[in-house]
């Protein structure tokens, strides 16, 4: 291991982290430690780099370095129409793709005053429970291995592999799906791939007791998470922590409960939370959430209408591809919106729906122009991230990834 | 029952050097997984049971350099990030590999923005380009047989000419020793 | 009981009499402009006042406007979780007097989210505890999310590492 010099740290990221001591650089570099932590770590989920300033084993302060996958995403944004940055959202949240697509094109339905039909909501809110699902499955798996279960971890992505080839026959895409469209979503839910999600939903639940009773019932597991990074209600709040992260201490604040969005209002469903706040509730949180979007996706089903599934809305939504190639009118429209854009009238909203890891929101202002002037991506990891330093503080050094995995960040949705 | 079996006793055979080095070099290659964004995912999802990288030989992820001799880069290379990939890149011995997996690290791909080095090639070797957004995992074992492929052409004597990396040792009396 | 809406604009107006808020809603969210000075006053009100108890920050922002004349809006977004309302505040800032100041010490979260905002747009946060870049390199001099920095950066601003051999 070679050792930590000036040159690898910038002065101001020591400065923060030497900032509630009394001890200079030199000194901190020989009798305390200063540990770097990423951004290429396994444990990091990315590329999330922490300074870590030991004492012996215990961790005395932490200053997270974000930005290693700092895409440029609002540039970007600016910088082309609405229905361009769908795909970009893809690749916000990498686990859940889906629900990404449906934060953003709910945000644009907003800012330009239409509603999808309700088989495409319904669709939507399956999918994004998929999403929740699926991603879920991959914070579990990838906790689980991080404090030393690697079993759990494949098997949970042998149940997320599932997932995936629904998507697949829905619409082509393993993930990365950009499946959803301003105004409905790409094209209807095949009968196979329905059939799926509900073979799906009815194995789900024993293989998911199959995974919790490897890791439920191991003392290693329990106890690496049980009292590790605890964080109080009122702390959560303040620190801005929101989904799993913020229900594990007992916050009873879900924005599908909060502020119903799609058709979350005529869903009889439970908010999971638990008062500890610690790693392990957190894991429990998300464990039983992903029996609850169950629950979501099988009434969702029975629910769900015949009908359209993209708004006939010529001058906002792009029409299908059928009618663009067989009639002249909507071979305009396509022209007039793929070059110009669907100009939404001047005025700014933000539109925030509970994405996996918490509460994503879209900042969209609009001057007129078929691009936005502004896209603000409030992204829920960036957020949890900051809790981190508060967390670590004073626990040991292997615990840190007990506590990272605990809250499973995405980098690419935090560095944007 | 293999070839042991028949081979008992004081039997022997007989190859080159080349040919029993790449054999093993081409079907034991060690991954260093540097999953950088989305694409790792997928090169995750080609250890799971479903498509299992193990059947090749190369389900040995370590995250550690200095054991790999093949880096897959996987996701989008920012700038910031390019010092860190080329660090671990350098850390790797010799012989070693790249793959760029997936459109962003071989070309910036869908960003072409201030942030993104427009393509790993400006400052690393490249052996693969994979294409795909992200490619999908039985794209990545496609890439993987092609890398197995060009190990198999390489000769000892390509690395003949090669100098010696330089190599500080600290002597347990403080010294430091160089070998050249 | 009063709506959120109406209940706040009286809330408002008795509490900081004399100043000049503009309330304003679009497609049923509601955006209140305020002058900069009141930032932190403002937001300890909402906050602590028990009837609207403001306390999940959501997001700061800014917005660049690029040809009016006070440059940059700072944007803020609170949610109250006894209300289930969400508001938004404004402050414009102008480019010659590039500041507002920082909020953090109400909400501890408002930190990273100003630091963001400080790297995108350059705009300072007074007093507030450790504003660094979040997310660009230290070294690098511009302020990426201004409307006259192009998209694809400039060169030679960030650097590639060097080939060794
Ligand atoms: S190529 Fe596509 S999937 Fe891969 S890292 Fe880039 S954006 Fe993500």
């Amino acid at each position: 291991m070679e050792k930590l010099t000036k040159d690898d740290v910038h002065p101001k990221i020591l400065e923060a982290l030497l900032a509630d001591s009394n001890i200079t650089l030199e000194d901190a570099l020989e009798n305390e430690m200063i540990l770097n932590m990423g951004p290429q770590h396994p444990a990091t989920h990315g590329v999330l780099r922490l300074l870590l300033r030991l004492d012996g084993e215990t961790v005395m302060g932490c200053v997270p370095e974000l930005g290693y996958l700092h895409r440029g995403y609002e540039k970007l944004a600016e910088n082309m129409n609405y229905y361009e940055f769908i795909p970009h959202t893809d690749r916000l949240d990498y686990l859940s793709p889906m629900s990404n697509n449906v934060a953003y094109a709910l945000a644009v339905e907003k800012l330009v005053g239409i509603e999808a039909p309700p088989r495409a909501q319904y669709i939507r809110m399956i999918i994004s429970e998929l999403a929740r699902v699926a991603s879920h499955l991959v914070a579990i798996g990838s906790l689980a291995m991080d404090v030393g279960a690697l079993t759990v971890f494949l098997w949970t992505l042998r149940e997320r592999e599932k997932i995936l080839d629904i998507w697949d026959i829905l619409c082509g895409a393993r993930f990365t799906n950009s499946y959803t469209r301003i105004g409905g979503v790409a094209n209807d839910a095949q009968p196979e791939a329905l059939a799926k999600v509900k073979w799906f939903i009815d194995q789900y639940l024993p293989n998911l007791d199959e995974c919790e009773r490897l890791i439920n019932t191991n003392r290693i597991f329990i106890e690496r998470l049980d009292g590790v990074g605890v964080i109080s209600a009122d702390d959560a709040i303040d620190i801005g922590l929101t989904g799993p992260s913020l229900r594990g201490s007992g916050v009873e604040f879900d924005l599908r409960r909060a502020q119903p969005y799609l058709f979350y209002n005529e869903i009889d469903f439970k908010v999971v939370t638990y008062p500890d706040g610690d790693s392990l509730a957190r894991y429990f949180v998300r464990a039983d959430e992903t029996r609850e979007s169950i629950k979501i996706i099988r009434q969702a089903l029975e629910k769900m209408p015949q009908g359209e599934t993209l708004l006939n809305q010529p001058k906002k939504v792009l029409p299908k591809k059928t009618e663009i190639y067989s009639r002249m009118e909507e071979l305009i429209h396509d022209f007039m919106i793929v070059n110009f854009g669907i100009n939404p009238e001047p005025g700014e909203i933000y539109h925030a729906v509970e994405s996996s890891k918490g509460e994503l929101g879209f900042y969209l202002v609009s001057k007129g122009d078929g691009k936005p002037w502004k896209c603000k991506i409030r992204s829920p990891s960036f957020v949890n991230l900051q809790s981190v330093p508060q967390l670590v503080k004073g626990h040991m050094v292997s615990d840190v990834v007990a506590i990272l995995g605990s809250l499973d960040p995405v980098m690419g949705e935090a560095d944007k | 029952m293999g070839l042991e079996a028949k081979l008992n006793g004081n039997s022997f055979f007989t190859t080159t050097v080349d040919a029993l080095t790449e054999w093993a070099r081409k079907n034991s290659v060690w991954p260093m997984p540097m999953g950088i964004s989305c694409c790792a995912i997928e090169m995750m999802a080609s250890g799971d049971p479903k498509y299992d990288i193990a059947r090749f030989g190369s389900e040995v992820m370590r995250f550690t350099p200095r054991q790999c001799d093949l880096m897959i880069v996987a996701g989008t290379v920012t700038y910031k990030m390019s010092h860190v990939v080329r660090k671990i890149y350098d850390q790797m011995p010799d012989p070693k590999w790249v793959i760029a997996m997936g459109a962003c690290t071989s070309s910036g791909g869908m960003y072409r923005s201030y942030p993104v080095v427009q393509g790993i090639d400006q400052f690393l070797p490249v052996d693969i380009y994979l294409a795909g957004c992200p490619p999908r995992p039985d794209n990545l074992l496609n890439a993987l047989i092609q890398i197995q492929e060009k190990i198999g052409r390489t000769k000892a004597r390509d690395f003949q000419d090669k100098p010696l990396p330089r190599l500080t040792v600290v002597q347990p009396n403080g010294e430091f020793l160089q070998n050249n | 009981m009063a709506s959120p809406k109406e209940l706040l604009e009286q809330r408002l107006n008795e509490k900081f009499s004399g100043e000049n808020f503009i309330f304003n809603e679009h497609r049923n969210e509601l955006t209140v402009s305020l002058d900069k000075k009141n930032i932190i006053a403002v937001c300890k009100y909402l906050k602590e006042e028990p009837e609207l108890a403001f306390r999940l920050c959501e997001d700061i922002t800014a917005v660049d406007w690029a040809t009016r004349k006070n440059r940059f809006s700072v944007v803020y977004h609170i949610y109250s979780l006894k209300m289930n309302f969400r508001l938004a505040l404004k402050a414009s800032v102008d480019e010659k007097d590039c500041n507002i100041d920082s909020v953090s010490s109400v909400w501890n979260t408002a930190n990273w989210h100003e630091r963001e905002t400080f790297d995108m747009y350059g705009i300072h946060f007074n007093n507030h505890p450790d504003l660094r870049r979040m997310y660009m390199p230290e070294e690098f001099e511009y302020h990426p999310l201004r409307k006259d920095f192009p998209l694809m950066g400039i060169p030679g601003s960030l650097s590639l590492p060097k080939n060794k051999n």
